[in-house]
């Protein structure tokens, strides 16, 4: 039924956002850029943002959007968790968001993933795309830049990782999208969630390895020209 | 903090309309599902994918799912409002339960609740993005029906949507007949999600055959459909015609 070709998606959803499963916890992993236009107001963003102890959400899409999204689901978990006396599953949580995002579909332009660890289900990874669709997988990816992922991520993922296998492929992953995407940018941050708790970690934008055609940072042309051979500079 | 124009539709004829919802498109969808009438009760089959835009982006989406004792509904379209169905039809068959009767909604119901649904959301231009299919068995008696987006309802011996009305049907008609047994009805819808797989682009090569019949619904395993690509005219197309394209 093609009532509508107004059908171009993907939107252009400036971010990379990732999370995948791994043998008991998950790894959720984003770039930190937030533009504006052409222009990138924050070069530095933490687009990995908590909802309760065990459960995280990476954002994307609309900055407004997600934000208040995900500012209503942690006021619901709180409640929630108080009433219920233990923390909240991360099922609960992904189903929160996504009553957000159905409902207000028309209005909100926001791909989240929710990813966390309870002691029923273990490590979780929940999709929720433009839509409201939710959708558990063992990895999800998002975000504009995650269009140059899918290839990557079919070839590269596999089950059972460990939690360094895993927060390399996350690293690895959002660092290949920042290379080509012109949306993703600045450092990949990383959250890692499991029973035994939660580790941020942080590799900033120079720490990041090279790809195709990208060169080793210097300080200064003056440096290459003092290191190597007198070489005259030859254009 | 991306530049974000508001989604609501702009027309000066709307007037006061303006403030109420419309669904406008769909984002993540699935494709065509097809279902026959056998011998012993209902075939359905669907692929698991769920596309965004020319994208396939989700490979393990079940399209097919039970209802109550009797019934099995199969859906295309965008995936969350199949979703929030499946939650309509969830709570319907919890109150019907609660009953306590004996007695159970049976397809011809869950049908007519569909139909209901479908069409009252198209009336108020905010449909559910779907193309339904519901079967079932009850009391012996076999039903196939379909509702789409627009409340267009019907029951039929053998349905289709999406893709599978154009490319599906015309097998069906040819070579549906009644009282087909089981492996004849899996052959035929495999039959069917084979030309789809060839000639739909959102199609995706992992499926599930659902089956139910008076004792209940089962639903295979996902499983991979084997292609033919072995044409001595596929080997070299132009050799037939030299200088063509």
């Amino acid at each position: 039924m093609d009532l509508n070709m107004n059908l171009n998606a993907p939107h252009s959803m400036g971010t990379t956002i990732i999370g995948v499963t791994y043998n008991g916890g998950v790894v959720l992993g984003a770039d930190s850029r937030t533009s504006t236009g052409m222009y990138v107001a924050n070069r530095a963003s933490d687009k990995i943002t908590q909802l309760t102890e065990n459960v995280y959400v990476c954002r994307s899409g609309s900055a407004a959007d997600s934000q208040i999204v995900s500012d209503y689901v942690r006021y619901f978990l709180h409640q929630h968790t108080i009433q219920l006396g233990q923390p909240a599953t991360v099922k609960v949580a992904a189903n929160l968001i996504r009553l957000l995002s159905y409902n207000n579909k028309n209005m909100l332009e926001t791909g989240l993933i929710v990813g966390g660890w309870d002691k029923y289900e273990g490590g979780k990874i929940y999709g929720i795309p433009l839509g409201g669709t939710l959708i558990e997988q063992p990895f999800a990816i998002g975000g504009s830049g995650s269009s140059y992922l899918y290839g990557f991520f079919d070839q590269a993922w596999k089950e059972g990782m460990t939690k360094d296998e895993a927060e390399q492929l996350v690293v690895k992953a959002v660092s290949l999208a920042i290379a080509r995407d012109g949306a993703s940018g600045g450092v990949v941050r990383t959250v890692i969630i499991n029973s035994e708790g939660v580790t941020r970690n942080f590799y900033p934008g120079d720490k990041l390895p090279l790809w195709h055609e990208e060169l080793e940072p210097q300080n200064s042309l003056l440096d290459i020209l003092n290191s190597s051979s007198p070489e005259p500079m030859n254009i | 903090m991306n530049f974000m124009d508001s989604k609501q539709p702009e027309s000066g004829l709307l007037g006061p309309e303006s403030d109420s919802q419309r669904t406008l498109y769909p984002y993540v969808t699935g494709t065509s599902v097809v279902a026959l009438k056998y011998k012993d009760g209902i075939l359905m089959a669907a692929d698991m994918g769920g596309s965004y835009g020319s994208t396939l982006r989700y490979k393990s989406v079940e399209r097919m799912k039970p209802i109550g004792k009797h019934s099995l509904l199969g859906a295309s379209g965008e995936i969350s409002d199949f979703q929030e169905i499946l939650r309509f039809l969830d709570e319907l068959i919890l109150y019907d339960n609660m009953w306590d009767d004996g007695n159970s909604l049976g397809p011809k119901e869950v049908h007519n609740y569909l139909t209901r649904v479908m069409y009252n959301r198209r009336n108020k231009f905010n449909p559910l993005w779907n193309s339904l299919v519901l079967g079932g068995v009850k009391n012996g008696q076999k039903y196939l029906g379909t509702v789409s987006m627009i409340g267009v309802n019907f029951e039929d011996n053998h349905v289709a949507t999406g893709f599978g009305n154009h490319l599906a049907r015309p097998i069906l008609r040819q070579e549906w007949h009644e009282n087909l047994s089981f492996e004849d009805g899996v052959k035929l819808l495999e039959k069917c999600m084979r030309v789809l797989l060839y000639r739909d682009r959102s199609a995706v090569n992992k499926l599930q055959i659902a089956k139910i019949t008076e004792e209940g619904m089962t639903i295979s395993q996902p499983y991979s459909l084997k292609t033919h690509w072995e044409l001595s005219a596929f080997q070299n197309p132009t050799q037939g015609a030299v200088g063509s394209w």
